[in-house]
């Protein structure tokens, strides 16, 4: 016998000795390492190496070469970071209570509404199909002073004096949101009336019995159940506003984020170090920084709101 | 046994076409050209590609394009990967860039020598010199004038045959022209402001120089405009908004489009700007050389695209880069991307002839590239960004010129001694 036969044979041995629990273990892990193979090399590889390239000088034309937290304590001390870090936030705090309170008040009433209901709910979902950029370039003609701009030519029409919208800095980051938020609420809404369906009817039918009134009911039995459905959407929600981006440079091509930064979020700045300046070391410290702040924003949600 | 034989039948087939397809390529060389999209350029540039094979039929060149904005990120990506053009087009402020990360390859002086360069282009050129190599050569150059709206100065009561020659007569002929609302709104501006757009370049190697200083020193590695001259010129340019009101920054959103629009009496842009201002139906314009200061003194931006070889051609293929390169610059493609594109010849004597400088539309452009400088940007976009921001803060944050100029030349020196490392 030669010495591969042999091998063979008790290869073969230990495969037949294994029971049929070990064999479906294998088997299982078998199938699963094709999706564990794909996320590691499309999903976590890129982003350890974008870990990597944050302690680097990387400039696209140069080679890489270690410099340690240098990038991090420059992203730390320079005004500009500070200033997307709190337009982001602004994005954030202000973005989604908004786009949830509109979104919850729409689905509630649209739930009662039978007449050409889906027809309804389409109009509002149609928002979320449109491109971002289109969408922005529409929304930006809006907002130009007279004798473009629709809403400026509204107010002067009225005598009020027009209003700068994308050029100031007060009003200019409100002036983005808006769109963004317009456009989210199909979305939100569609999940808000999935989880209005979801509560069973017996519970209304119990509570009107027992004569409780319609606000009662909404802070009692609405809410409460709806809070799986809420929880997603804030989260859902609250990462898109934190990565807001396509809205914001669209609206303003010839000064992304402008005017004087008052609406540059994080992920612009990131796009603009890396595909402007080609700082591709720093830009990557940007992104770390982001994925951090994204973290640790969602695994607080999720633990506030989860059910105890 | 029947399979066998017709499967060694298709066998031989495939071999044999293989063999033919061989032959032909063996003869064509294939090079690829990229560009970023700009209609008349590609068209342009598609009228030279089949003029060059016709007189090169054992060359092919291959076009390709895609948008400005992923323009640079794409080529730098591409030759990195050992991929894309063997002849590029590139801004000549990327050079630097280009250079550093062995993209571009010097021209070989054989093919390309450097006294003739120097004798028959203008001296702008200089900007892709390294050493005593030559990184590219362009086709064409640009310069800026100012443009205006002949309808709009006859309507105010001026002549659409004498427009401003000073800053003085510029504001002049820009009050005269605006209209305004019932409430002092602009809705027709005298001239437009448009910081994103050439005006930076207007502020920076103009309105400086002729309030009597320099933009920078040192090769432009340093940055000298905050000093008395710069705060002139600033406050010159932000008082056509505020105390002049005769424009307003984004109003029409872009200076280009209120002009197109006729909502602009008058707007500085350059030679690329020619292709899209021929079209307007509405109202006839006219171009003349950026306005003159009190002394007299005038300047102007040039700016161009040049054409380099990359690291990637080698051998044949290099060869025919060249020739590709020579053909590309020489005084019949020049003529031909005037024709197409509207910017003028880089070469001194296919632009400066007595044609082109009679010309009412060329001549200002020409005479402007007389006195023009080029400046050497590190990070064009960002630096472009410190202008529009000093800008900004005077007329949106209310700081005082003085300020909003002392940062302006801080963050701009921040950026050029980090591109320096």
């Amino acid at each position: 016998m030669s010495v591969v036969a042999q091998r063979e044979a008790a290869q073969g041995g230990l495969w037949s000795r294994m029971s049929l629990g070990q064999k479906q273990v294998i088997w299982a892990w078998g199938f699963l390492a094709v999706p564990l193979i794909f996320y590691v090399v499309i999903r976590f590889w890129p982003t350890f190496q974008a870990f990597y390239l944050s302690v680097t000088d990387w400039s696209i034309t140069r080679p890489a070469s270690f410099v340690g937290l240098e990038n991090y304590k420059r992203l730390f001390a320079d005004p500009l970071f500070w200033q997307v870090f709190r337009n982001t936030f602004m994005y954030l705090i202000l973005g989604t209570p908004i786009s949830l309170l509109i979104s919850f008040v729409v689905a509630y009433y649209l739930d009662r509404v039978r007449f050409m209901h889906s027809f309804i709910r389409a109009l509002y979902f149609l928002p979320f199909l449109t491109t971002a950029a289109a969408m922005a370039w529409v929304w930006r003609w809006f907002y130009q002073p007279v004798p473009i701009g629709v809403i400026n030519d509204i107010l002067s029409s009225f005598g009020i004096p027009q209003q700068p919208f994308l050029r100031s800095t007060v009003q200019a980051l409100p002036a983005v949101l808006a769109p963004a938020v317009w456009a989210g609420l199909g979305f939100q809404i569609i999940i808000f009336l999935a989880g209005l369906r979801a509560i069973p009817v017996t519970y209304y039918e119990a509570a009107r019995i027992d004569g409780l009134s319609e606000g009662a009911i909404l802070r009692k039995i609405t809410i409460p159940l709806l809070k799986p459905t809420l929880v997603f959407l804030v989260v859902f929600s609250s990462i898109g506003f934190l990565r807001i981006f396509d809205q914001v440079y669209n609206i303003n091509t010839n000064d992304p984020g402008g005017p004087l930064n008052s609406t540059k979020p994080l992920v612009l700045m990131i796009y603009q170090t890396a595909f402007s300046s080609y700082e591709m070391g720093y830009a990557a410290t940007q992104t770390v920084v982001l994925f951090m702040i994204l973290l640790v924003i969602s695994l607080v949600q999720l633990r506030l709101m989860r059910d105890r | 046994m029947e399979r066998d034989m017709r499967f060694r039948h298709l066998l031989a087939g495939v071999a044999m076409s293989c063999a033919t397809l061989a032959a032909f390529g063996a003869k064509a060389v294939e090079i690829e050209y990229w560009q970023y999209v700009f209609d008349t350029r590609v068209k342009a540039m598609n009228q030279l590609i089949t003029k060059f094979q016709e007189a090169n039929p054992d060359i092919k060149v291959k076009q390709t394009t895609f948008p400005y904005a992923d323009y640079q990120t794409k080529v730098a990506a591409a030759i990195l990967a050992g991929q894309g053009p063997d002849v590029v087009q590139l801004f000549y402020g990327w050079t630097d860039n280009f250079v550093a990360g062995k993209m571009i390859r010097p021209l070989r002086a054989e093919a390309f020598p450097a006294a003739d360069i120097e004798r028959d282009f203008f001296p702008i050129v200089s900007a892709m010199k390294r050493g005593n190599d030559y990184y590219g050569l362009p086709t064409a150059v640009r310069s800026l004038a100012l443009f205006y709206n002949k309808k709009a100065f006859k309507d105010a009561g001026l002549d659409p045959n004498n427009p401003p020659k000073t800053l003085e007569e510029l504001v002049a002929a820009a009050e005269k022209t605006t209209k305004r609302d019932g409430s002092g709104n602009i809705v027709s501006a005298g001239l437009t402001l448009d910081m994103a757009g050439q005006d930076h370049q207007w502020w920076r190697e103009v309105l400086v120089r002729q309030f009597g200083g320099a933009p920078y020193t040192d090769n432009d590695t340093k940055v000298t405009y905050n000093d008395e001259a710069g705060l002139k010129a600033l406050t010159f340019y932000t008082d056509l908004q505020k105390k002049h009101k005769v424009g307003q920054v984004g109003f029409m959103d872009e200076g280009q489009a209120a002009f197109r629009a006729g909502l602009a009496a008058m707007t500085i842009d350059g030679t690329f700007r020619l292709g899209s201002f021929n079209t307007i139906k509405g109202f006839e314009w006219g171009v003349t050389e950026l306005p003159a200061n009190a002394q007299g003194v005038r300047s102007n931006y040039a700016s161009y695209f040049a054409n380099a070889i990359t690291t990637k051609a080698e051998g044949e293929k290099l060869a025919a880069a060249e020739k590709f390169l020579a053909y590309v610059s020489s005084p019949e493609a020049m003529k031909i991307w005037m024709d197409v594109v509207g910017e003028l010849p880089a070469r001194r004597a296919a632009a400066l002839t007595p044609e082109n400088v009679s010309h009412p539309i060329y001549g200002p452009f020409l005479k402007g590239l007389e006195y023009a400088h080029t400046t050497q940007f590190k990070d064009e976009a960002a630096q472009r960004q410190v202008a529009m921001d000093m800008v900004n803060r005077v007329l949106i944050g209310g700081d005082e010129p003085k300020a909003s100029l002392a940062k302006a030349a801080e963050d701009e020196q921040a950026i050029i001694d980090r591109a320096k490392r």
